[in-house]
């Protein structure tokens, strides 16, 4: 990249000044990041800006109207207010998506940490704990709606699960909550997205200096105070990162809540994406920058517990 | 610590073979399914082992038209692939001096991995129908009487894929930049090197494997992406996308086909990129750095 213009031999005179500056330092910073800085002005500043403007403006049927009216947000929340202390669809949806959210943050969390806490202080040779990591990012390579559907044939009516309980004689007929349910979606996620929670935490516990267990277990602590009071406390940033991934892709989902769940449960995404089917653009964003708020509000929480950019 | 082995261990053990079927039992039991016989169905008991299936969906077999998706994913994931690599090689290098901005486009960066992607695909989406719009209205009559749309794989759809790779090709970048030892540059700065030579002869052989590690991120996650892609690829569609759309029309062990050959490319380009920084490694190993040997 920079040999272009390092390398050119057609320069002028003028240009050698610069050209000799260019030759001490390289080429400025900015200069170098500014291919990486336009991609993500193009396709990602100017379109949430965009999502903001247009959530305000006014639609028909056909199109999009500029404007300015709150009407997409207002009727979102029609009747919120009246229909109290039951709630209104919208905010039934962000409850239920929040359960997901918390029930999905444990699963992956306790796994995620079991699993980094084995590979980082149980398993002793570098190129085990590799091999065993890389084992565990494998799937992370492949296309998450295929691990979705390959779920079908262990938890569908006749899939494995059921036969194995009929047979077993725990239940007389297959059971249907196995799949197309909030189950299979929490399992889904779990399955998902357990890598990234392992990730930062393996990372967090390798930093760890291993004197300090030997010092803790010197001073006569058990393996759980061990845990508990020294190795929990430093995974702390891990942690966080983790927990931050996992929660906002649950709380933006909408393929895996429209995969695993049939089509039949609600989310926060699936609320975007239900309107974008039906080519209603300015409620559509509206519903995207409420989604946004909500998962700021989330990242902001989390990161007052640790600051995420001293940690990378 | 040091001797033997807690009873801890075996449980954590055990944890871990639990995680591990966990992860690959159900992908395991789907490539099974696909060598379905052509009477079988989506469970088991397979009736019959045979490649039917495969045939059924290349030939196209009614349903959409999975060789163009198939293409297209292929080439883009491969454009992406290119991409990624440059543009975080080149920020990468410029997070190691201070440039104004640095922490705002760090900021962006990481929030590109955190805004949910409807969001981010519906203002990509969003940014292309107004380009059209303006375009069609006043444009030069050349473009705003032949104009359909801008939308495509290769304008929005590559953007919207840059959005999602960029950040963890960043990622890795500091990773990379982190661990390395700022004394080779120093010592090729002293022997003469201009900074040109220093990157191509010195930092770039060093790092070379970490960069096929960049490449590889590049290319499977484009070629697995959907939530991005969901609004902003135009009228084709991906092959992941194609792939969603199946799970709620098609009965037939088809899908498990379509899976199982999709995976199958993953593992190929995972199997490629992990022999090449092996390869790499054992030259390495071998000759000492080929830093210099122009």
């Amino acid at each position: 990249m920079t040999a272009a213009i390092v390398n050119t031999p057609a320069e002028t005179a003028h240009a050698k000044t610069a050209k000799t500056a260019i030759d001490r330092v390289g080429l400025p910073g900015w200069l170098q990041a500014l291919p990486f800085g336009l991609v993500f002005l193009s396709f990602f500043v100017i379109p949430l800006i965009l999502v903001v403007i247009v959530s305000f403006w006014d639609y028909n049927d056909y199109e999009m109207l500029p404007s300015f009216t709150a009407r997409s947000y207002t009727e979102n929340f029609e009747g919120c207010l009246a229909q109290l202390p039951d709630l209104c669809t919208i905010l039934r949806t962000y409850v239920s998506t929040a359960k997901f959210c918390f029930i999905v943050w444990v699963t992956t969390l306790v796994i995620g940490f079991t699993v980094a806490y084995f590979l980082a202080f149980h398993v002793r040779s570098t190129t085990t704990q590799m091999v065993l990591f890389m084992v565990c990012t494998i799937p992370f390579w492949t296309s998450n709606v295929i691990r979705m559907i390959s779920w079908i044939p262990l938890l569908g009516r006749n899939g494995l699960v059921n036969d194995a309980l009929v047979h077993a004689h725990i239940v007389d007929h297959p059971v249907e909550w196995l799949l197309y349910s909030p189950f299979s979606v929490s399992l889904a996620f779990t399955h998902l997205f357990t890598f990234f929670m392992v990730v930062p935490i393996f990372n967090s516990m390798m930093r760890i200096d291993k004197r300090l267990i030997e010092a803790a277990y010197d001073s006569g602590a058990s393996g759980w105070q061990t845990l508990w009071n020294l190795i929990v406390p430093l995974s702390k940033p891990g942690i966080v990162i983790g927990s931050i991934f996992v929660v906002t892709i649950v709380m933006g989902d909408f393929i895996t809540f429209g995969v695993m769940g049939g089509q039949q449960i609600a989310s926060a995404g699936k609320v975007v994406e239900t309107r974008l089917n039906a080519l209603q653009f300015p409620p559509a964003a509206a519903n995207a920058v409420i989604l946004l708020v909500v998962t700021l509000m989330i990242i902001v929480a989390l990161n007052r517990i640790v600051d995420v950019r001293k940690e990378l | 610590m040091g001797e033997g082995r807690s009873p801890a261990f075996y449980w954590l053990a055990a944890f871990f073979a639990l995680f591990v079927l966990f992860l690959y039992g159900p992908m395991i039991v789907i490539f099974i399914l696909s060598f379905q016989g052509p009477t079988g169905g989506l469970t088991f008991p397979m009736n019959g082992l045979s490649v039917h299936w495969f045939e059924r969906l290349w030939k196209g077999g009614g349903i959409v038209d999975i060789q163009g998706a198939f293409l297209r994913s292929l080439e883009l994931g491969f454009v992406v692939m290119i991409l990624t690599v440059l543009l975080s090689l080149s920020a990468g290098l410029a997070f190691r001096k201070r440039f104004a901005g640095s922490n705002l486009l760090f900021f962006v960066a990481v929030a590109s991995l955190i805004v949910p992607s409807i969001v981010t695909s519906l203002g990509i989406a969003l940014e292309f129908r107004l380009l059209d719009d303006f375009l069609k209205k006043h444009g030069p009559a050349w473009i705003a009487n032949n104009l359909t749309t801008t939308m495509g794989t290769f304008t929005s759809g590559l953007g919207a894929h840059l959005t999602w790779t960029l950040p963890f090709g960043l990622l890795v970048m500091f990773a990379i930049f982190n661990r390395f030892d700022n004394r080779y540059e120093e010592a090729a700065r002293d022997l003469g090197a201009s900074p040109w030579q220093t990157l191509r002869y010195v930092v770039l052989p060093i790092i070379l494997p970490s960069v096929i590690g960049v490449g590889l991120f590049g290319f499977t996650l484009s070629w697995d992406e959907i939530a991005r892609s969901s609004q902003a690829m135009g009228e084709h569609n991906t092959l992941p996308m194609e792939l969603q759309a199946l799970t709620t029309t098609v009965t037939t062990p088809e899908i498990y086909a379509l899976g199982t050959a999709t995976t199958g490319v993953s593992f190929a380009v995972i199997a490629l990129a992990i022999f090449a920084i092996m390869v790499i490694r054992s030259r390495q190993a071998r000759h000492g750095s080929d830093a210099g040997q122009a």
